[in-house]
This record gives structure tokens, sequence and C-alpha cells, in this order.
């Protein structure tokens, strides 16, 4: 029967309670010191130990209060002994005559530690006899105790090398002997517990042997304080002593733990030095023991030992620390066939990190590791154990954090072969990684040959690797990776042109098979980043005649063209509208007319044939007549075409104030200040009279449908474009027509009922301005006198 | 730096440049002036990600949030990240459309009144031509603003002219252009004080952040008429 809850409190109760009472009297006999009432009242009191049934939880609530009393007999018994009252071999004699064997032995330790203390006899006949004799008990949890007793005891009075009850030579050994005999015999018991009581209470069983397991463990820790174990000693005695009793108790728990505990309690370069009969071990443990967490915990061990000092890396490479543990984990991973993925990809992850510590040079090492999981994988497509795939993330990510180097994982031929075996979701997580790594390092990547790579890594991004995945992906998440794709292509770049040639055909080639969803996003950078080798290229021009070059603006604007071309497929005209305008101007400031042309031709067809919206046609319209006033190399046939189709689009736009506007801008196709060739005042008036015939129709249109006057601001801006022409010297532009126009507004503006605060301002700070400019005297001011306002 | 010829003085001058040019490292200056006053920040055509990968670290590492009272941003962000982060700044920020915006909700032009002045933003890739002085003076008499600050030729500018200042922030990411040859990423931040506003222009030129500094005033007795 084993107890639960509430009956098991009571018993607790009463069992301190009659601890307490032989204390009592114990105590009473101490203080007159009656030896025979206190070893009479002790033995009682100890027999409180000898119930079965408590749980290891409660049992060492009363143990503790046992033992607090127990100390108190071992004072009285070394002042008895030390008065001479009685000798402490009759003492050891004496307690010998209790009728039961628990408190028996309880009370033998107790005056062993004293006959130890006395030196009377060698400390190691006095551990050899307790050890010994403490295999009268054999229930578990009370033997458990007890040996924890005499550990307990003994671990300040061990006959190591440097203690006062060092004896002869060689007396360190059986101080050695003592405990492992005492962890043996602990550990059996240990295990035994699992084997008693009925198999449906086995998982209660376990955890309160998981409760015990300290006590097992405390043998060790005491091994690993005796001064004499050193490394002779440990790899020659204790590592096999220990590891022998680990392997043949069999038992799933106390070999994890044991192992575990060794690792903790022992220094880290014992383990370096032992690797070989450690590693040894795993093999031989239980198949459901839990290596990889042990294993990982070594390998970490040593991973921060070999980063605490540069000292120790040497020693590392002597024992082969690298190829011993890659040989171990191979073996453990070969020996446990039932070992889910998740748990070889973690010991991976540890050697990695083991590696990247300590061998930081050696890439193929890392490369191995990787190899060492493909290997793994071999077999299955994907990974769909989600645990799995953090640890994959992991161990792809180590190298990129430790090398802040995406060169260095482009150079691992394993290193993709990892990632093809992660889910589509995650292969795009990973390849996010790797872009950010280069993102925050600033990495330039600056060989074809290294794009290429790059982009075999990350093509989870680059292109639809699952048709079937689309409709489940977040339209926020996919812009936020593409963008980052788009941010990737200025950090793919060189200062050679040819080499730059390369790599932009590389980034071309991979993201025109995007899809109509990536373009978007790709085509941008990159057609700036061409854009950006041309203007490199523009001042070498001519320079490099003989050579054999492929890198010239003429190519690079066929490989724009081509490029830009895919976004019509999208469709997406206005990007590819604007891109179009850029090269126009590039091709432009290379001098090279023909490309111009077309450029601006594919410009006006898309405005004529897929720029619908009537708002987008305003900005476009807006951005061509921008672009075109600046072009240079045009001759004036070319430049009629293009301006008097600007000028047309411009008339025909939706809106009366769009199309006003529009066609006053296009005033500046024919007057441009640092063109002397252009200066056409009759066409300039032309444009600007046109603008105000549409104002006009603009205000009878309101006049009509609102019964409100229209808008007069139109009038303000085009005498503002009259102004800027009349200062510019127009000969078409008189102070009489501006005058004309100022007394056309003023009429507007009274005539108006409702006033417009905006037009007002806007008209009176241009009457601000003809002051201004009136009273600024000489060439100017002379020109603005005839104005009156 | 591009300075208006001087002209002869007149009460119609709103403006007065007292000082020019003064560089000193960042370290000196900080973002955060001491004293009260409203600072603005203006920066625009950063075009993420289309030219840049991201505004310089040097320039993030400076723009800390809470400094910062306004925020003027002329346009080509392009993409919400960016509108986040320059959010994240500062809560009151004001955005023209750039051609490149992805949001199109941005408006083209806008205008605020920050103490005693009245701003104007504007993109500028509608005002032809590109960057000219003159024809921006029209639009700054348009929105009837003391400051008109614009964007698109990727140049910093500054000009003060008879009807106020015209202000230019150039790239803040330093982005290509086909206006301007080797674009220097910069940003302004002007520190509003009374009739006072003082302009800091931070360039980044050969990963070096240089600051100069320019002094307006606005004579009391002309306002503008409101």
């Amino acid at each position: 029967m084993l107890p639960h809850g509430d009956d098991e409190e009571k018993w607790l109760a009463e069992g301190i309670a009659g601890i307490q009472h032989n204390a009592f009297y114990m105590h009473r006999a101490l203080d007159s010191n009656d030896l025979k009432d206190a070893l009479r009242y002790s033995v009682q009191m100890l027999s409180e130990l000898r119930t079965s049934l408590l749980s290891p939880h409660k049992y060492y609530e009363l143990y503790m209060r046992a033992f607090d009393e127990l100390r108190k007999m071992e004072m009285f018994f070394r002042e008895e002994t030390a008065r001479g009252t009685i000798s402490v071999i009759e003492l050891y004699e004496l307690v010998q005559h209790a009728g039961n064997i628990l408190p028996r032995l309880y009370l033998l330790c107790t005056v062993g530690s004293v006959y130890i203390k006395s030196k009377e006899a060698p400390a190691k006949d006095v551990l050899k006899d307790l050890v010994e004799m403490c295999r009268g008990i054999q229930h578990p949890v009370r033997g458990l105790f007890l040996r924890s007793y005499l550990c307990q005891i003994s671990r300040d009075k061990l006959p190591d090398i440097g203690s006062e009850y060092e004896g002869d030579a060689d007396t360190v050994n059986h101080a050695i002997e003592f405990v492992i005999q005492n962890f043996t015999e602990m550990n059996k018991l240990w295990v035994r517990m699992q084997h008693q009581g009925p198999t449906r209470e086995k998982d209660k069983r376990e955890k309160e042997r998981s409760q015990l397991r300290d006590l097992v463990g405390k043998n060790l820790h005491v091994l690993s304080q005796i001064e004499g174990v050193d490394l002779d000693i440990y790899k020659e005695t204790v590592l096999p002593r220990v590891l022998e009793q680990v392997v043949n108790c069999k038992d799933e728990l106390a070999q994890h733990y044991l192992m575990d505990c060794i690792i903790q309690v022992f220094p880290d370069e014992y383990h370096l030095q032992t690797l070989e009969t450690l590693l040894g071990a795993f093999p031989q443990l239980q198949p459901t023991v839990d290596i990889k967490t042990v294993l990982s915990q070594l390998m970490d061990r040593l991973s921060n030992y070999a980063a605490s000092s540069i000292e120790v890396l040497p020693e590392f490479l002597q024992v082969e620390a690298f190829s011993k543990l890659s040989n171990a984990i191979g073996k453990v991973i070969e020996a446990q066939v039932d070992m889910p993925v998740v748990g070889a990809i973690t010991l991976y992850v540890s050697l990695l990190t083991f590696t990247l510590r300590v061998h930081p040079d050696r890439l193929d090492y890392v490369d191995q590791v990787l190899g060492a999981c493909v290997k793994k994988f071999s077999g299955r497509a994907k990974l769909e154990d989600s645990r799995a795939t953090k640890q994959i993330v992991a161990l792809l990510s180590a190298p990129l954090e430790k090398y802040n180097d995406i060169g260095t994982a482009l150079k691992l031929p394993n290193y993709p072969r990892v990632m093809d075996h992660l889910d589509n979701g995650t292969n795009k997580v990973m390849a996010v990684v790797i872009i950010q790594s280069i993102m925050k390092n600033t990495t330039c990547i600056s060989t074809a040959d290294k794009v290429e790579a790059l982009f075999e890594l990350i093509k989870g991004l680059i292109r639809d690797m699952d048709e079937t995945q689309d409709d489940e992906i977040d339209e926020e998440d996919f812009k936020e990776e593409q963008n980052s794709v788009a941010r990737l292509i200025h950090m793919l770049h060189n200062d050679d042109p040819e080499e730059m040639l390369k790599i932009i055909c590389t980034v071309r080639k991979h993201i025109i098979l995007g899809g109509p969803k990536r373009l978007p996003f790709t085509v941008p950078p990159l057609v700036f980043s061409a854009l950006k080798l041309v203007r490199h290229l523009q001042g070498q021009d001519g320079d490099v005649i003989g050579e054999e070059i492929s890198a010239t603006p003429k190519k690079i604007f066929q490989i724009l063209h081509q490029t830009i071309e895919a976004l019509l497929s999208v469709p997406s005209p206005e990007l590819a509208l604007r891109l179009y305008l850029q090269c126009a101007e590039a091709a432009n400031d290379c001098d090279l007319e023909p490309v111009a042309y077309e450029f601006f031709t594919q410009a006006f067809i898309l405005y004529e044939e897929e720029v619908a919206d009537s708002k987008a046609q305003v900005t476009a319209i807006h951005l061509i007549i921008g672009t075109l006033q600046r072009m240079n190399v045009f001759g004036v046939e070319n430049r009629d075409t293009l301006t008097h189709k600007a000028t047309g689009y411009s008339a025909k736009l939706l809106k009366k104030p769009d199309q006003c506007r529009a066609v006053y801008a296009c005033s500046h196709l024919f007057w441009v200040d640092e063109q002397d060739g252009i200066k056409d005042g009759e066409r300039v008036l032309l444009c600007l009279k046109r603008a105000l015939r549409i104002a006009n129709a603009a205000q009878q249109m309101a006049n009509v449908t609102r019964g409100s006057s229209g808008p007069v601001i139109l009038f303000i801006e085009i005498l503002n474009k009259y102004l800027y022409f009349f200062e510019k010297g127009n000969p078409q532009v008189t102070s009489s027509v501006l005058q004309g126009l100022i007394e056309l507004i003023k009429t507007e503006m009274q005539t108006d009922g409702s006033s417009d605060p905006s037009a007002d301002a806007f008209f009176a700070s241009t009457l601000r301005y003809i002051q201004f400019q009136k009273q600024k005297g000489g060439a100017m001011g002379e020109k603005y006198d005839p104005i009156k306002i | 730096m591009d300075l208006s010829p001087s002209r002869p003085p007149s009460e119609r001058v709103l403006f007065e440049v007292s000082s020019v040019s003064a560089i000193a490292p960042i370290g000196s200056f900080r973002l955060l002036l001491p004293f009260q006053m409203v600072l603005v920040l203006a920066i625009g055509d950063l075009h993420i990600p289309h030219r840049a990968p991201d505004l310089p670290a040097k320039f993030k590492s400076m723009l800390v949030p809470g400094k910062i009272q306004h925020i003027l941003c002329t346009g080509n962000l392009c993409i919400k990240e960016v509108h986040d982060y320059l959010k994240s700044l500062c809560p009151d920020l004001h955005i023209t459309r750039g051609e490149y915006d992805e949001d199109a909700r941005y408006p083209e032009n806008k205008t605020l009144t920050i103490g005693q002045f009245k701003l104007g933003l504007c993109h500028g890739h509608q005002i032809i031509p590109w960057g000219d002085l003159d024809s921006l003076a029209m639009l700054q008499r348009q929105l009837d603003v003391d400051i008109l600050v614009t964007g698109h030729t990727h140049q910093f500018k500054a000009y003060k002219h008879e009807a106020g200042v015209v202000i230019n922030p150039g790239s803040a990411t330093g982005a290509y252009s086909s206006i301007t040859y080797d674009v220097n990423p910069s940003f302004v931040l002007m520190d509003i004080d009374g009739l006072r506003v003082v302009v800091y222009v931070y360039e980044l030129i050969d990963g070096e952040v240089k600051v100069d500094k320019i002094d307006f005033k606005k004579t009391a007795n002309t306002q503008s008429a409101h």
C-alpha cells in the first residue's frame, strides 16, 4: 500500500512527534551525561526512520529532523571519549548492541565519525567497515538515506592527499574506493526501487526516484572534490569504474542522470582528455536514454571551455576532439534508429556550435556537419516536424552569425542542400535570415558567381516553388519578403564594369522568373542598379577603343529595355512608364539619340494604351513633360514629334483644370534656358493662350453646372507663367499682355460672389511680387515699370 | 550651397541670412539642441527599396524618437515600412506624394503652420522645369507660405528670395537621380523659434556626417496676408 496525501501527512506528523518525544528524553540524558539513556532514546528516536509509509519527499523531512539530533549525539560522543569516560573503540562496540539494525547503523556511522576524528584507527579501515556494514539495509529508501548519511559524515574525513587523515602511501585510493563503493551500492538501491511495487504505479515511482537522484549524485560530487583524483587516476580508475556502474545498471533514468552528472561535476579538461572513454559509453546506454541532451550538454560545455581561453585550444586539436565527437554522434544516431529527426539535428547544432568555437578556421568541418545532416535527411523530401525545422534554421544561422559574412556560407557546398530539405515556408524564412545577415553586415556580394550561389540559396523568395501554396500567402508578408529582395539587389556590386554587368545579367536571369507578382518589386532596383552602371561608364566612353568590352551603355540599355518590358505582362504600366523615362534621360546623358527616342516612344505607347486612370494620367503627363523638357539630345524633327505628342495629350486630359495646367507646363518645352536653340517665344505664347482658353472653358462650365464662377485660380497661375516668360525675355510676352491679364483677374474676382480665400492670397502675393520687382530698380525694375497694379 | 544673389534691402524682404555654413561634426550638435524649441525634420526621396537598401546607418543612429516635433516628408518613401519608420520617429508626420509612392493617399501638396511660420510641402515633380527656382517661387506664392519644402532633384538646396525660403532636403539615402549626379545623402532639420528659423543640413560625405547651419529671420513688420 502506498500512502495518499492526507494519510501521509498524518504519518509524517506521527513520525516527527516520535522523534521529538524521544529527542526530549535524549537531550535530558545528554545533559546529565547518562550514556545509557542517551543511547536508549536515540535508538527509539531513530526507529521512526524505519517507516515504509512515507514517500521519499516526506521521508526526507523526517530524516532531516533525525539528522539534526544525531549531530548532538556526535558531539556528546566526542566529549565523552575526550573525557575518558569511555574509549571510542568501546563505544563503537557498544552501539552495535542496539536491537534494530537501522538505528544501530545510524549510531555506528555517528560513532565512526568520532572514531576517525580520534585517529585511533586509520580512516580507511573505519570507512571500509562502515560501507560494508551498511549493506545490512536493503530497503531502497531507507538504505539510500542511510548511505547518504554515511556520505555526509565522511566527506570531510576521507584519507585524501593533504588531508589530516591521509595515512601511508596509496590511501587516496582507499578514499576513492570508499566513495565509489558507496556510490555503487546507492545506485543499485536506487535502480531497484523501480522494480518494487505494482507496475501500474510505475510512473509515480519514477517521479519519486527522480526526487532521490541527488542523493546518488552527491557521491560523484564528493569524488570530484577529492584532491587526489588527478587526471591519471580519473582516467585509469574513477571514470571507468563509474561508467561501468552506469552502463551495467541498464536503467534509463539512472543512466541519463548519471551521465549528465559526470559531465557537470568533473572539470572540462578531464572530459577533453577522456573523450574517447566517455563517448564510448554512449552507444552502450539503453536505447531510450535521451542521449542527445546529454551529448549536447557535453558539447556546449566544451564549446564554452574552448571559448574561455585561447590557451586551451591546442588541447582540442591534440585530442582531435572534433572527429571524436563527430564519430560519436554518428554512432549514436546509427544505434538509436528511433531517434526523431529533431534529436539528430539538435546534436548537429551542438556539434556545429562546437566547431565554430573551437575551429573557426575549419570551414570543411562546418560543411562536414551540414553534410552529415543532409545524409540523415536522405530519402525524405521535406521536413514536416516544426521543431526539427526550427533546429535547421538554427543550424543554418549559426555560421552566418559566426562569420558575419554570407560569402562563407556561399562556399559551403552542403549549405543549399540542407536548405532544400526545408519546407517552402521555412525555406523562405531562412532566405530572409540570409538577406538580413547581408543587410546587417552591409556585406557586398561582388562577383557574378557568388550572386548565382546566393540566388540559389534564396530561390524560395525569387520564384514560386509550389503553385498550390499561392493563395495561403499573406499579402503583407509577401510584400515584406519581396522588398527585402529589392534591398538585397543593391548589395550586389562590383566597381569593375565588366563584372558588374555580369552581376546584372545574373540577377536579371533569376528575377525574370519571378512572375507578375514579384516583378514590380524586383525590376526597379535592377533598373536603377543598371542605370548606375551606365552613369559609371558614361565618363569613360571612348577611352577604351580597341579593347574587347561588353559593358557599354548601349548594351546595358538593351538589357534595360528587355527588363522593363517584362513589367508589361504584370501589367504595371505606370511603373514601366516611369522607368522608361529614367532610361530616356540616361540615354540622353550618353548622347544616344535613337535609344532615348525609343525609350520615349515606349513611354508614349504606354501612356496611350495602358494608363487609363485620369489621376494617373495627370502624373504621367507631368513626368513626360518634365523629362522631355530636360532632353537635349534630340534633333529638331524628333523633338517636334515628341513635344507635339506631349502637348496633344495634355490638352486631352479629362478635367479642364488638369488640361490647363498640363498645357501651360508644356510651354517650357519651347523655351529652355540652358539650350540656346530652344527659345520659341511664339509657341510658348500659343501654349499659354491655349491654357487661357481652357481656363475660360472651365469657368463657363462651372457657370452652367454650378451657377457660380469657376476656378479663378487657374488665371492667376497662368498670370504667373506669363510673368515667368516676361522675365525670361520672351518678346511675345509684353507688359500690356500682362496688364490685360491682371485686369481680367481683378474683374473675375469682383464678379465672383463666393470669394476663394486661397485665390485671394495667391493673387495678393503675385501682385506683391510684381510690386517687389518694380521697386527693385535696374533692368528688371524698368521692365516692370509699365505695369500698373 | 545656393543662396540667392544679394538683393537691395527692402521691407518686402521677409528673411535675412545672418550666418552661413558653420561646419561642425554631428557630435557637437546632437539632435536635440538645448532649450525648448520646435524641431522640424524635412526629409524625402528615400526611394527605398528601388534605389537604396535603407537609410544610412549613421543617419538612423542620429534620428531617434521623441526629439522631433514635426516631420515634413516630400515623398518617394516609397514603401509602408519607411512610412512606419518615420511615424516611429514622430507621430506628427506630413507627407506629399512622390511619383513612386505606393500609397496613393498622400496629397499632391500640403500647408501647415508651425509657430509664426506657414510652411508648404510638395514633392516637386509637378513643377516644371524641375528644381527651377522661379517656378518653385510661383508655387510658394500660390500656397502663400513662408517656407516651401520640395524634393525630386535629390540635391540639397536652401534659397532665400523675396517671398521667403525654399528648401530641398535632398535625398536621405543619396538615391540615384537622373537630375543630379553624385548624390550625397542629406536631410534638413529646422529649428523654429519665434521669428527665427535655423536650418541645419546634415550631409553624409565619404562616410562622415557634415553639418551646415543657415540662419533665417522673418521680419516682424511684414506678415503675409493670410
